[in-house]
């Protein structure tokens, strides 16, 4: 329901949303070779891995506030 | 060109004539009153969180990125990831800031960002801008999907001279139109789902069976040169390659939820549940898409770009002809047929998602907002059909009389477009403290800056900016969408301190929230 006066929907889980965004932007910290991942190299396998931890992050963060959500 | 591949061109028409039947079948799905306009452009809004996963998917994803980011891997080494880092900043994004959008324009029937535009700020020349930026952004979009469909069909060795060349592409067109004009939006819903399932069996499948036969990703990584397999070392003072990687990824990242189609698969979305959902389970594709990144440097260890039978192929095709030449060299015949239907219909489902978005573009914020302000809720969903014909048949003629060159061009200007559009859009949804003649100047500003330095540095996405000799060259949308902000925010400021009135805010707070 509507509270006036409160704004929006705001959860302090959405900062966790910010971890996988900062970390995918530090382009210098994976752009090396080593250490390979059953012969693929860190700046590969560890962008993939990424992918899953984001997409983790992000039903944490669903699940969450999802409660929050459904209240309103 | 190599001979007629006959296994593989029986799978792929069977294939394609079943999503043919599917596509005409669908406007049965989840009945609704085609006639009316948000049933036939949105899918009546009924897309819970599984099809809306399969539809976005399939609308995104599309066929010209299968082909066009290992083909880059081919030709051009590690950049072509940027597609990863790209998609991991994209559903933040989407978590956080659309459900919000979704709510508000199925609070207020709205079609489209420029329909919520005009609600929010009451101006009509601003949601003028948004449209035309949409569609004009849309339009290359859609020809560069013809480009996939037309290197997997050179690929099965279907060639000739003239018209009769065309002629394939041109029936594969006919089809979609007529499909996309009687079920709406429900017909690349339900295409999706075959299709991103045969596209994930195809993966899954290169991903598995092509690394067993090279001999391990130990060996196929050993065979791309050095100077391909990571992002060159910045030299001297500056950013170099890492400014160009990191803001190609957040400025496409941005720029992708703007884009019409985009939008219309996710206001499709039956709540704002299934849209935070699909924020979390729509990586498994960026998944994909990394995972077929990766065929590129398979491409480069099965050395297809030497063998004799596809030398044809790569003059016409240049480095898009990597997969279809990989897959051609690695899979039996009738998986090559499989593989490529997947491709083929791959562009089938976001071109007709491209030309429905367009469709409601047009015909809600010009159609209907300077032509005719009183037309029936039927003409408005017939103008709208007519519309997504017209938008087809023009990106056909684009693709079939000037260079794809031209098309990957003003694709890439597309997204210089496109991001200009974020102002008014995305802090439109949290704030009106922006004037609307300000938010109007600010993309002007960005556009014509993002035009002129992308013609300047001779159609390549990157901007060589160097401040007191730092280089940090980036992304021109990026760093133009700045231009637009700042200009934004100063006309706001001397508008708002002359006293000018804004027209009336149509939305209310509760319209935003659940």
């Amino acid at each position: 329901m509507d509270q006036p006066g409160k704004r929006g929907h705001w959860s302090w889980w959405y900062l966790l949303l910010i971890v996988q965004f900062l970390i995918i932007l530090l382009v210098p910290f994976y752009n090396v070779a080593e250490p390979t991942l059953g012969g693929i190299p860190f700046f590969y396998w560890f962008q993939l891995a990424m992918i899953l931890i984001g997409a983790a992050l992000t039903a944490i963060v669903y699940f969450a506030t999802e409660k929050e959500e459904a209240r309103r | 060109m190599q001979n007629v591949n006959w296994i593989a061109l029986a799978v792929f028409v069977v294939l394609f004539g079943g999503i043919t039947w599917l596509g005409f079948a669908a406007a049965r799905w989840r009945r609704g009153d085609l006639d009316l306009l948000h049933e036939w452009g949105l899918g009546g809004r009924r897309f819970g969180t599984v099809v809306t996963w399969f539809l976005v998917g399939g609308d995104l994803y599309t066929a010209y990125t299968f082909i066009a980011v290992p083909a880059l891997a081919f030709g051009a080494g590690a950049i072509a990831f940027f597609a990863v880092p790209y998609t991991v900043i994209i559903y933040p994004m989407l978590f956080v800031i659309f459900p919000r959008l979704w709510q508000v324009t199925r609070n207020k029937g709205y079609i489209t960002a420029a329909d919520f535009v005009r609600g929010r700020f009451g101006n009509r020349w601003l949601a003028l801008a948004v449209t035309v930026t949409g569609i004009v952004a849309t339009m290359p979009y859609i020809a560069l999907q013809l480009v996939g469909l037309q290197v997997v069909i050179g690929a099965m060795g279907v060639s000739g001279q003239g018209i009769l060349g065309d002629l394939p592409l041109i029936v594969a067109f006919v089809i979609l139109a007529a499909f996309t004009y009687t079920s709406g939006l429900r017909a690349p819903a339900a295409i999706a789902v075959v299709k991103d399932l045969l596209i994930y069996a195809t993966a899954f499948a290169a991903i598995v069976v092509i690394p067993i036969q090279l001999g391990g990703f130990g060996k196929i990584f050993a065979a791309v040169p050095p100077q391909k397999l990571l992002l060159a070392a910045p030299a001297g003072g500056g950013w170099g390659s890492y400014g160009t990687y990191a803001t190609l990824a957040l400025g496409s990242a941005f720029a992708l939820f703007l884009y019409p189609h985009s939008m219309t698969g996710i206001l499709s979305a039956s709540s704002r549940h299934a849209v935070r959902r699909n924020a979390a389970l729509l990586p498994s594709y960026s998944f994909l898409l990394g995972l077929l990144a990766l065929l590129g440097f398979m491409a480069i260890a099965a050395g297809v770009g030497q063998l004799p039978e596809y030398a044809d192929g790569f003059k016409t095709f240049k480095a898009n002809f990597a997969v279809p030449a990989l897959f051609l060299h690695s899979f039996p015949a009738w998986f090559v047929g499989v593989a490529f239907a997947s491709i083929g219909i791959g562009a089938l489902v976001p071109a007709a998602i491209m030309s429905i978005a367009a469709a409601n573009l047009f015909t809600r914020s010009i159609y209907r907002e300077f032509v005719n302000p009183r037309a029936t809720d039927r003409q408005e969903a017939q103008m709208a059909k007519w519309a997504s014909l017209v938008v087809k048949f023009g990106a056909l003629v684009f693709i079939l009389a000037v260079p794809s060159q031209y098309a990957i061009q003003l694709q890439l200007l597309g997204g210089i477009w496109i991001i200009q559009t974020f102002p008014a859009v995305v802090f439109g949804l949290y704030t009106r403290w922006f004037n609307d003649w300000a938010l109007l100047l600010g993309w002007a500003a960005g556009t014509a800056a993002g035009t002129w330095v992308a013609a300047a540095a001779n159609f390549t996405p990157t901007w060589a900016l160097a401040v007191g000799g730092y280089g940090i060259p980036g992304y021109t949308a990026l760093y133009t969408l700045v231009i637009n902000i700042a200009v934004t925010v100063a006309a706001t400021m001397v508008l708002r301190a002359l006293g000018v009135a804004m027209p009336l805010d149509l939305t209310v707070p509760a319209d935003y929230r659940g």
